[in-house]
């Protein structure tokens, strides 16, 4: 221990310094999750419960699921191929590309929501010719799936890009050497690599597509028991003056995205080195 | 919570994505929920939530008892401007319930779904229900106020959604404005009226049910200038106890508008029952329906019945103020217009 005084030793310094710290996430954090879990039982257990058992929360729930099922999958897939692209290949149009997987991160929602608007809305680019061959995109399943596909576009990739470059590509030059194909290099060399990462990612961009809000509001059209998420549902209850029913699906919410928090913390703990830095946002 | 299990016991190999995605094709394909005999879609706005939720159980089953035929009706509501906006970009309602007519006119002249003259095809303009725009406060008007004049002092707080998006919103600014009209001011008067009232809103929600919602459940304001629709359902929703109605000396006849929007309906195959749902709206039991809910009926026996409900206001129409939707629009809520002029949002 060194003898001279460091900034924050004082204590006075320091018990403010913590007081302000438990302060703002007493009032950030804890107190709206317990004002949340207070308003969701404000009728009691049974009340709780019984808002779960309603055709159109029931329905939120399913389509929010629904959209999870296909933008995840689509996402990995898609954040795999940049990933490999970006971290082990140079081309042309590089950084190009890993600006444009970034730009989702960047624009407001509910603009993305508009732009699909534009593009598949009836009077849009793309929406007569869908309309001719009676596909509805907009103001139905396809739409919401496209809206969040845009917003968690970026949420595979960016875990994997870092560890990808990270690791190098020595493995798979190696394997190459010893016979192996593209696809078996891949299969065998590289994804064992990064498998956790991968995992990672997926359970983020999992969270964002079922939180997602301005977008899919954008392109829902809010039919009840139909295009209704999750997030929409609580609104939509919360404004019918059902504050049970909205705080209820509201924690479900809550509870999905503490899962994948205690899920992310765990993964972290067990495979922190396999992780690289990657792990430490 | 199926899903998350589903990814964390497979190990690490692309077996489990190309598994994952045959599971969500299969859902996929179940998706499309099997439809009813005949499904209509009501493109509606936001403070006709309990009223249709209640009516289209009403019309069904006396659909079914008169047909033989069963259907269901999807709601979808925000707020009008928003719903119409929704319905020209593609939004399949086979009728539309809106706030006030302009916003079918401009489905009407956009989109040709149905032809311009829709308002000739139903009675009383296809309003079938009325409503008007008074003052909501808290337990006991705490501030005081009791007319117009009251909502431009400088310690009043007024909450009321945003004329550019919310059909509420356009009916209680031209209430604000013709009420000065109407006794007496000149239109400079009145602009510079509204410019001061705009001025004590903190906050422009979108659609009528959020401002609502910021008044009674989010407690802010002094004064919520809205439907008298909402103010009295608010009031029953929440306790008689925390809130007082404010009936001003004079405002605005509010005819909300319904239409079936006859591309889409032909579409669906659905004209018929589209037709009979809003035709039922007429009915004295449908009128019941609706009074019920706060809206004014145009059947007199029914509206007798809910004399008590609705105060006796002076009311003014908008062809007898303003010249009708179209000039009103144009002068007030196109970009530039006098909203424009006078919104500068407060603090």
């Amino acid at each position: 221990m060194s003898n001279h005084r460091r900034p924050g030793e004082n204590r006075i310094v320091r018990f403010f310094l913590i007081a302000a710290a438990v302060v703002l996430l007493g009032a950030m954090l804890v107190a709206p999750l317990v004002l949340l879990l207070a308003e969701a039982f404000g009728k009691g257990v049974a009340a709780y419960f019984d808002s779960f058992s309603k055709p159109d929360t029931v329905s939120a729930i399913i389509q929010t699921l629904l959209i999870a099922a296909v933008v995840v999958p689509v996402n990995t897939v898609f954040g795999l191929a940049a990933a490999w692209c970006i971290a082990k290949f140079n081309f042309p149009g590089k950084t190009l590309l890993v600006s444009i997987i970034d730009l989702p991160i960047s624009v407001s929602p509910v603009v993305a929501g508009l732009v699909f608007v534009l593009i598949f809305g009836s009077r849009g680019w793309l929406g007569p010719f869908f309309a001719a061959h009676g596909i509805k995109v907009i103001f139905a399943f396809p739409g919401m799936v496209i809206a969040t596909l845009f917003v968690t576009i970026a949420f595979v990739a960016r875990q994997l890009i870092p560890l990808m470059q990270q690791q190098g590509r020595d493995e798979e030059e190696a394997a190459m050497v010893l016979g192996a194909g593209g696809f078996r290099t891949f299969w065998y060399v590289t994804l064992p690599n990064i498998r956790w990462a991968l995992v990672y990612g997926v359970l983020l961009c999992n969270a964002r597509a079922m939180g997602e809000f301005g977008a899919v509001s954008v392109v829902s059209g809010h039919i009840r028991g139909q295009t209704m998420t999750m997030p929409l549902q609580v609104l939509a209850l919360y404004q019918d003056y059902d504050s049970v029913g909205a705080f209820a699906v509201a924690s479900l919410l809550a509870f999905l995205a503490v899962v994948t928090l205690v899920v992310r913390r765990v993964l972290e703990w067990r495979f922190r080195a396999e992780l690289g830095y990657a792990g430490s946002l | 919570m199926g899903l998350l299990s589903f990814y964390f016991s497979t190990k690490g190999n692309t077996i489990t994505i190309s598994r994952i995605l045959l599971v969500a094709t299969a859902l996929v394909a179940i998706a499309p929920a099997a439809r009813a005999d005949k499904a209509l879609l009501n493109a509606s706005y936001d403070a006709t939530r309990e009223l249709y939720a209640d009516y289209n159980q009403v019309f069904a089953a006396q659909w079914l008892k008169q047909t033989g035929e069963k259907v269901t009706i999807a709601q979808s509501h925000a707020g009008s401007g928003d719903q119409a906006r929704a319905v020209i970009d593609g939004l399949d309602g086979d009728v539309a319930t809106l706030a006030l007519s302009y916003d079918i006119d401009a489905i009407a002249e956009k989109a040709k779904l149905l032809p311009t003259d829709w308002q000739t095809r139903l009675p009383n303009n296809s309003a079938p229900y009325t409503s008007t725009i008074i003052f909501l406060v808290r337990k006991g008007n705490p501030k005081n106020v009791h007319d117009w004049n009251d909502l431009i002092r400088s310690d009043v707080k007024v909450i009321t959604p945003n004329p550019k998006t919310s059909g509420a919103a356009r009916w209680a600014y031209l209430a604000a404005w013709g009420q000065v009209l109407k006794s007496g001011g000149t239109p400079e008067q009145a602009k510079d009226y509204v410019a001061k009232l705009y001025h004590n809103v903190p906050v422009l929600d979108s659609g009528g049910r959020g401002a609502t919602n910021t008044f009674v459940q989010r407690r802010q304001g002094d004064v919520l200038l809205s439907w008298e629709n909402e103010a009295l359902l608010a009031a029953r929703q929440l306790g008689q106890d925390q809130f007082d109605v404010i009936v001003p000396s004079s405002s605005i006849l509010a005819e909300p508008s319904v239409a079936v929007l006859d591309v889409n309906a032909a579409k669906h195959g659905t004209a018929k029952e589209a037709e009979a749902y809003l035709r039922f709206l007429y009915t004295p039991e449908g009128q019941d329906i609706a009074a019920k809910h706060f809206f004014r009926p145009r059947n007199a026996e029914v509206a007798a019945r809910y004399a008590q409900n609705f105060a006796d206001v002076k009311l003014f129409t908008i062809d007898d103020v303003f010249g009708g939707w179209k000039k009103a629009n144009d002068a007030h809520f196109i970009d530039g217009a006098a909203f424009d002029q006078i919104y500068t949002p407060s603090k």
